[in-house]
């Protein structure tokens, strides 16, 4: 038989010793010898891949909550490091079993579930109890993430999903603040600003002792808070972390903060007797945290910037709208949670621009 | 009559990528003439279209340039021996395209002796018909990897209304050199080439589009074309294009739009918007075919990649298997992965006796450790993938479509339009091989709608 074809050895044979000769030429093609498998891996197009991966991604985000979670540690103390390790602890373990009983890869290397657990635990008071946190971390990654079909499928912010659970089941352990004391031995009581602001509301009393508040403390983050949501600073510079390497677009913090700055603007312009100025409410409650950590989270998320946007300025205009009027002190968490529902619908209506409709963007010689 | 500078700058299309371009492998390394190849497998299947009908049998002697197929059709081309010797079998053999295909083995005599070529003295009386006969003759086709017969792109319809020539010098795919060389070092015969096939479409207007990453190549190729007679009298009008590096702007649909600021509509060809593209190689192989009569036997590739201790630039005779040229640039036993063309869009090979054939613009022999295989995840709605689409595709969406095999509703988010340009499956961080699925819903679309015609 003809043998035209070596197969590729590893070590080189000599060359040459491949010859066909023709016995009888004849119609039928000679066949050539199937060839071994072969020795060198094959693959579609493309060959090269940019170093990125999910767990990349998780690893940096995690890496841009760093000086948040620093500062509420500092100030809150013991208890919120205990706080945030049971969440990330039962989240991490929430995924194993859901993902051993649906008989799946365990995934938990790729830091998502860890990621999941730190942002809820940053959502919680710093004197939450224990069972808050198991019960928040197994709605989180059970109930937000892997019912759905987990990472990628969940439409909702699991953490989010999480919290808000736990703030309509528990509202007594979940409203209950204290004022920053470390090590909490002289933890005390005390409403967090949002909360003044609204309580002053239900009891028509203006805007009460919110007004207090030092724009420079609520800057640094030195008020009652949830643990993680109190330093716009540290926020501030995780979410520029996160746009610097490009995890995170500009489009729906922008929009949202700047929905948030503007409504408010508008009615504090109205009435500055019953509505606090835009910082006020740029730097309290969860805001800075969701508009970097959760809102732009790609799951959930719209895929397109001009979906982008318009998810962005629905976030902030149901903030400002259940902030002013809401029956809760904390918005933003409902805000999200519902436009994640419209994440479909945007997506629908804001494809990109196809290539070959439409107008095309200015191009030709520089001039 | 001086000319001003033929260079412009021009802007950047929409998306796309900036991966690590390697080119400086082989950038500096002149053309290398190799040692004829003791025996070339020629494919008779090196275009798009009909395969050439073997026109020599077993047992035939041959000599270089003597054709061994001829086209079948109006799409299809000849094949040329690339050496002279002896037919020592007709059969299927492994194309680079994975498959196996009708092709001629030639053993080599060693003396390379070459048919007698026509001859030519200047083409001023000759009418543009006798020109395309002596392209399509000559076995040319597109080069830049598309291996359209470039008759067929020089004979437009009657209503097509063409007014731009564009030449294309992008090379934007990494690690290849092989059309950087060229114009570097034979300018002239792009610049001719290119003058031809504007006179035989009748276009006034010639752009050359090069990346901004070889600037050589630039200042060679406005210096070829201002000696060209055309462009001295003004008849021509010629640009010198230098286009920003970013992939994938050797693109049709992509150095178009820079170039000209028209896009092409969906399924159609840069014929509608009065454009014609060629690649460099194509421009030089077109002058050689006309001017000198001499048939497509060999063409510049690089031979690049950290598998290989010597990576450099080649003119290569067609058929010569790629172990041979693997071996001559110092490739040992480090082979993890050997691509044929370059590592976005290229094709992976199993073997090492698969031929050189026109469209071959480089073999890329990547080391083991740059080969990664990794798991599969779900999309995490990243929207990377739809960032770098340079055709504003939701690449994820198809992928999806496909992984559930929904192909009817994937149809929704044009997979058609997709260009395979490999920039989502490049940025994916779910490692999800977007392309891949985007073919196998191009496919699966295709042949649903021939079961149930509408
Ligand atoms: S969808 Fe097609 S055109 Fe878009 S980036 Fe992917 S391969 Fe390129
Ligand atoms: S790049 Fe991958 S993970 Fe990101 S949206 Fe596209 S397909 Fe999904």
């Amino acid at each position: 038989m003809d043998e035209p074809i070596e197969t590729p050895p590893t070590a080189t044979p000599p060359q040459g010793e491949a010859k066909p000769p023709p016995k009888k030429p004849t119609k039928k093609p000679p066949k050539s010898d199937p060839a071994p498998a072969p020795d060198y891996v094959l693959s579609s197009s493309p060959h090269i891949r940019k170093a990125i991966s999910i767990r990349r991604i998780m690893g940096e985000v995690l890496l841009a909550l760093l000086p948040a979670t620093a500062f509420g540690l500092y100030l809150f103390g013991p208890h919120a490091l205990w706080v945030l390790s049971l969440c990330v602890a039962g989240s991490v373990a929430t995924e194993v079993v859901c993902q051993r009983w649906a008989g799946t890869r365990v995934t938990i290397s790729d830091g998502s579930a860890a990621l999941t657990g730190l942002l809820l635990g940053m959502t919680l008071p710093p004197q939450a109890p224990w069972w808050i946190c198991l019960i928040g971390a197994v709605v989180a990654i059970g109930l937000g993430k892997h019912v759905f079909g987990g990472l990628g499928y969940n439409p909702y912010n699991p953490a989010l999903l999480g919290r808000v659970v736990l703030l309509i089941s528990f509202p007594a352990q979940m409203t209950a603040y204290y004022s920053p004391g470390w090590w909490g031995v002289d933890a005390v009581t005390s409403a967090t600003p949002l909360g003044l602001l609204q309580e002053a509301r239900i009891r028509s009393m203006g805007l009460g002792e919110a007004t207090q508040l030092s724009m420079s403390d609520a800057f640094f983050g030195f008020m009652p808070g949830s643990i993680g949501e109190t330093s716009t600073l540290a926020l501030l510079a995780g979410g520029l972390f996160l746009l610097w390497r490009r995890h995170i677009t500009w489009d729906i913090p922008v929009a949202m903060l700047g929905t948030v700055a503007a409504g408010s603007a508008l009615f504090w312009w109205i009435d500055p007797s019953r509505y606090m100025p835009p910082q006020f409410h740029l730097m309290t409650g969860g805001l800075m945290l969701a508009a970097f950590f959760m809102a732009t989270d790609m799951v959930t998320s719209p895929l397109t910037t001009r979906g982008k946007l318009i998810f962005g300025f629905g976030c902030g205009l149901l903030t400002v709208i259940i902030r002013l009027w809401g029956g809760y002190a904390e918005a933003v968490s409902f805000a999200i949670l519902l436009m994640n529902s419209a994440v479909p619908i945007i997506d629908k209506y804001t494809p990109p621009r196809l290539y070959g409709t439409g107008k095309p963007p200015a191009q030709g010689p520089k001039s | 009559m001086a000319l001003t500078s033929l260079i412009q700058r021009f802007r950047s299309f929409v998306g796309g990528i900036h991966p690590p371009y390697h080119k400086d492998l082989t950038d500096h390394q002149t053309i290398r003439q190799l040692p004829l190849p003791e025996r070339v497998i020629l494919p008779l299947s090196q275009h798009i279209g009909t395969p050439a009908t073997a026109c020599v049998k077993v047992g035939d002697t041959v000599l270089t340039g003597q054709m061994i197929g001829a086209a079948d059709g109006p799409v299809s081309a000849p094949v040329h021996a690339t050496i002279s010797g002896t037919v020592t079998a007709i059969g299927m053999y492994p194309h680079p395209s994975g498959r196996e295909v009708q092709s001629v083995v030639i053993e080599s005599d060693g003396a390379d002796e070459w048919v007698a070529l026509p001859k030519r003295d200047g083409i001023g009386g000759v009418d543009n018909d006798t020109l395309r006969g002596w392209i399509a003759d000559a076995g040319v086709v597109g080069l830049g990897g598309a291996t359209f017969p470039t008759r067929v792109k020089m004979s437009p319809p009657e209503t097509a209304q063409l007014d731009t020539l564009v030449i294309n010098g992008a090379e934007c795919e990494p690690y290849l050199t092989a059309d950087h060389r060229l114009m570097v070092e034979e300018a002239g015969r792009i610049a001719e080439g290119g003058a031809l096939i504007a006179r035989i479409l009748g276009v006034g207007r010639v752009i050359v589009g090069i990346e901004d990453n070889k600037a050589d190549a630039t200042v060679c190729m406005e210096k070829a074309l201002t000696r060209l007679d055309p462009v001295r009298s003004g008849r021509l009008d010629v640009t010198v294009a230098v286009v920003p590096t970013k992939y994938p702007q050797g693109g049709e649909k992509q150095l178009i739009a820079v170039l000209t600021g028209r896009e092409i509509p969906s399924g159609g060809l840069p014929m509608d918007v009065g454009v014609v593209v060629h690649n460099v190689g194509t421009a030089a192989a077109v002058s050689d075919a006309v001017l000198l009569g001499r048939p497509l036997v060999e063409r510049v590739v690089t031979v690049t990649g950290e598998g290989l201790a010597a990576p450099g630039n080649a003119r290569v005779r067609l058929g010569t298997p790629a172990r041979a040229l693997i071996e001559a640039f110092g490739g040992g036993e480090q082979v993890g992965k050997v691509v044929f063309g370059g590592p976005m869009m290229g094709v992976a090979q199993f073997h090492m006796e698969v031929p050189v054939i026109k469209g071959t613009s480089g073999i890329l022999v990547l080391p083991p450790e740059a080969v990664t295989l990794e798991d599969i995840r779900p999309c995490i709605r990243c929207s990377a993938c739809i960032e770098v689409c340079p055709i504003g595709l939701l690449p994820n969406m198809i992928s999806v479509c496909a992984e559930q095999l929904a192909f009817a509703e994937s149809e929704q988010y044009h997979p058609f339009d997709c260009i395979e340009c490999g920039c989502c499956s490049y940025v994916c961080p779910s490692y999800r091989p977007l392309v891949q699925m985007i073919r196998y819903a191009k496919t699966e679309v295709r042949s649903l709608k021939q079961k149930a015609p509408h």
